[in-house]
């Protein structure tokens, strides 16, 4: 038995070490992820264009302006005159965000009461204006809780500063909101979803085309043996994939690797018998490399979606957020970033390594029994 | 081989099996033994695929048994497959492994030693003049070679029954040739060998025939006896426009069937010489130019359109 299974693992790696189309298949989508995620997909926001409308012309006002250009996040592109320049930059989207400092700034900042400054943000990409309004209430609370000390020590020059309280939200391990390092680490669950469930479903699907899979069925192979002899090989695959992008990741994208390395690798392992499971049952109802591509595209995108890869699950609606509990992919990324990020081990990550081997084991029989049923 | 075997490597009773409403296979019954050639020959859709997959153990048959060596097929087709080798309509090969890859794979799947191996594929591949292309990538190997490559992969673990769905279709006639060499050498060796053909040049090769239509079985014997079964005789006619010529005769009273073979016609009549002059007055009539006709031997080809014809109608 071991024999045959073996013959089969040495034949389909020996036929993936020739498919060029294959090799790109597995190259470049994951050069293109990795160099999506790690650079282009981010949740940052830089060099917002910045509209300033100064009416106090004061030290103090100077000053703000300043910081707001200083933090990187926002470029004043204009210094208007009066509201109606301010209306228009917005209008013809020349700027994101303005700044309007009304008259009497200064002079209430020095007394210590309630300053008037207004910021007005172009909703329409409501991504960006959320991010920058968070910049911007965390430039000017940074900048009135320094205007607050600085006046108590003036005014109550010797005595003890008065004890301030203040909020301060502070993201854990991910102080900087880095999107890189949310993102980088799910890029390995994502690939080798794409990879994996293309990999099996077109290696099965080929050989029925091709009339090999009916050719191997006349020998005395079971089709347990055969189903070994085809998820063993993409299972290594698998394994080499998620090996190489947690190596870019760590080395290259410099995102920490803080947990043990046996707990990713447990929940990888299990991560690819869902994944299998899913090529292989794609591939007993679909009986050409066509229709295995299109049935491909419509597994992986929900999945992607429905997993908190990048929109929350706990803003989606009932139905959606029942399909993401089936979903491996959603288990897996709450152990990545638990290993990657937090460095947590099996003591928090269990229940996902418990959903993941009940979807494993789940997808992989119903995959064989469809499998023998699909052979007739 | 000599002792003649008390049973028959292949036997088959009642053998039936649905699509659907369609009966593909219906009520079947034969048997071939070791060292026979038994050929089914049938039109298109006839059915004979299905009956070398239901032998092959691919699929289980709605009614009916299959005994291969013994082994009930249908009930345990596992270890009926160490006994059996199928070569379907288009041998399944891995088209990006080498000639030698795609035997060394199959010889493993059957547990074949090394050296069993090395030695069975030299001899079958010298046979069929294969050895220079060991090291060719199945794809970039021709019609005829492909077709020799399976037989090869499907001979390398040196089967009891041997399974051939129309083996030689779109195979030149030079790797014919060598295919039936390999063939009529096996049958040497005591292997029974089930072979479904549309060629009837093939046919005649056969020891035994079953001409299937739609599924059953209308005639079984040996092709001489086949063709004594013929009723009537065979006028070919030459001429230059056969299509017009058949179209002419094909009417007229007493013809049973009429059909084009290259550039001239074969005849059933119920009397050769009794029609004959009937048939060259309607060509004269119709303005269908002739050349000769004359009464020949009936070939199988001939054979088979004038009992299908027949039962037909
Ligand atoms: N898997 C199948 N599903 C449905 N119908 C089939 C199947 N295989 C064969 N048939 C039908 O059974 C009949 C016999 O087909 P087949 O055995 O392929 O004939 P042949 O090989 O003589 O051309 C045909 O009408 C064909 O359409
Ligand atoms: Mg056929």
């Amino acid at each position: 038995m071991w024999g045959r299974i073996l013959n089969l693992v040495v034949k389909e790696l020996q036929q993936l070490r020739r498919d060029r189309a294959a090799k790109f298949r597995l190259l470049i989508p994951t050069l293109v992820q990795l160099f999506i995620f790690g650079y282009a997909a981010t949740f940052e926001v830089y060099n917002v264009a910045t509209i300033v409308l100064d009416q106090d012309h004061s030290q103090e006002s100077r000053e703000l302006v300043a910081r707001f250009a200083g933090s990187g996040r926002f470029q004043i592109v204009e210094t208007a005159n009066s509201a109606a320049d301010v209306r228009r930059a917005i209008d013809h989207a020349d700027a994101v965000v303005a700044i309007v400092i009304q008259a009497g700034f200064a002079d209430d900042v020095r007394k210590g009461v309630s300053a008037p400054a207004q910021v007005i943000v172009d909703g329409t990409n409501s991504n960006t204006a959320l991010i920058a309004l968070s910049y911007v209430s965390r430039i000017v609370a940074d900048y009135a809780q320094e205007m607050e000390q600085d006046l108590s020590r003036r005014t109550r020059a010797g005595a003890r500063p008065p004890p301030t309280v203040t909020l301060e939200s502070r993201p854990w391990y991910n102080v900087d909101f880095n999107s890189r390092w949310f993102f980088v680490p799910g890029v390995i669950a994502t690939l080798t979803l794409i990879m994996i469930v293309n990999l099996t479903s077109f290696a099965v699907v080929r050989e029925r085309e091709v009339g090999t899979l009916e050719q191997i069925m006349v020998t005395p192979i079971r089709p347990l043996e055969f189903i070994l002899g085809k998820t063993i090989p993409y299972f290594l695959v698998g394994l080499a994939l998620v090996v190489v992008i947690a190596g870019v990741g760590t080395l290259w994208f410099q995102i920490p690797f803080r947990g043990n390395p046996l707990v990713l690798l447990l929940g990888t392992a299990l991560y690819l018998l869902c994944v299998l499971g899913i090529g292989l049952l794609i591939s007993t109802v679909c009986k050409t490399q066509q229709q295995a591509f299109a049935t491909n595209f419509f597994v992986i995108n929900p999945a992607f979606i429905l997993s908190g890869f990048s929109f929350p699950i706990a803003s989606m609606p009932d139905f959606m957020q029942w399909i993401s509990t089936i979903n491996p992919m959603t288990y897996y990324l709450v152990v990545i970033r638990g290993t990657f990020l937090k460095g947590v081990g099996l003591e928090v990550l269990w229940p996902q390594m418990l959903a993941l081997a009940g979807l494993g084991i789940v997808l992989l029989a119903s995959s064989v029994l469809r499998f023998r049923k699909s052979l007739d | 081989m000599t002792d003649a075997p008390s049973r028959p490597a292949v036997e088959v009773r009642g053998l039936t099996k649905r699509f659907g409403a369609r009966t593909a296979v219906d009520s079947l019954g034969f048997a071939c033994a070791a060292g026979e050639v038994f050929g089914f020959v049938g039109p298109d859709g006839a059915g004979k695929t299905t009956i070398m997959r239901l032998l092959a153990a691919v699929m289980p048959p709605d009614a009916g048994s299959i005994v291969i060596e013994g082994v009930d097929a249908v009930r345990e087709p596992e270890r009926v497959r160490s006994h059996v080798s199928y070569m379907p309509q288009r041998f399944g090969l891995y088209e990006d492994l080498t000639v030698d890859e795609n035997i060394a794979f199959f010889a493993e799947l059957f547990g074949i030693r090394r050296n069993d191996r090395d030695a069975r594929a030299a001899r079958l591949l010298a046979a069929s003049g294969m050895t220079p292309f060991r090291k060719r990538r199945a794809g970039q190997l021709s019609g005829g070679m492909k077709q020799k490559l399976g037989l090869t992969c499907s001979l390398i673990h040196t089967p009891k029954v041997l399974l051939l769905d129309e083996p030689t279709a779109g195979v030149d006639p030079v790797s014919r040739r060598d295919f039936w060499r390999i063939l009529y050498g096996l049958r040497g060796e005591g292997v029974a060998i089930v072979v479904a053909t549309s060629y009837l040049d093939e046919a005649e090769r056969c020891g035994r025939l079953g001409l299937m239509r739609e599924g059953r079985m209308l005639y079984c014997d040996t092709p001489s006896a086949l063709k004594a079964l013929m009723p009537g005789e065979i006028l070919a006619i030459a001429a230059p426009a056969p299509r017009a010529a058949r179209d002419v005769v094909a009417s007229l009273e007493g013809v049973g069937g009429a059909i084009l073979m290259g550039d001239s016609v074969h005849v059933v009549v119920d009397g050769a010489a009794r029609r004959l002059g009937a048939i060259e007055a309607a060509l004269a009539a119709a303005n269908v130019p002739f050349d000769e006709i004359e009464r020949i031997a009936p070939s199988i080809e001939d054979l088979f359109v004038s009992l299908l014809t027949e039962k037909a109608e």
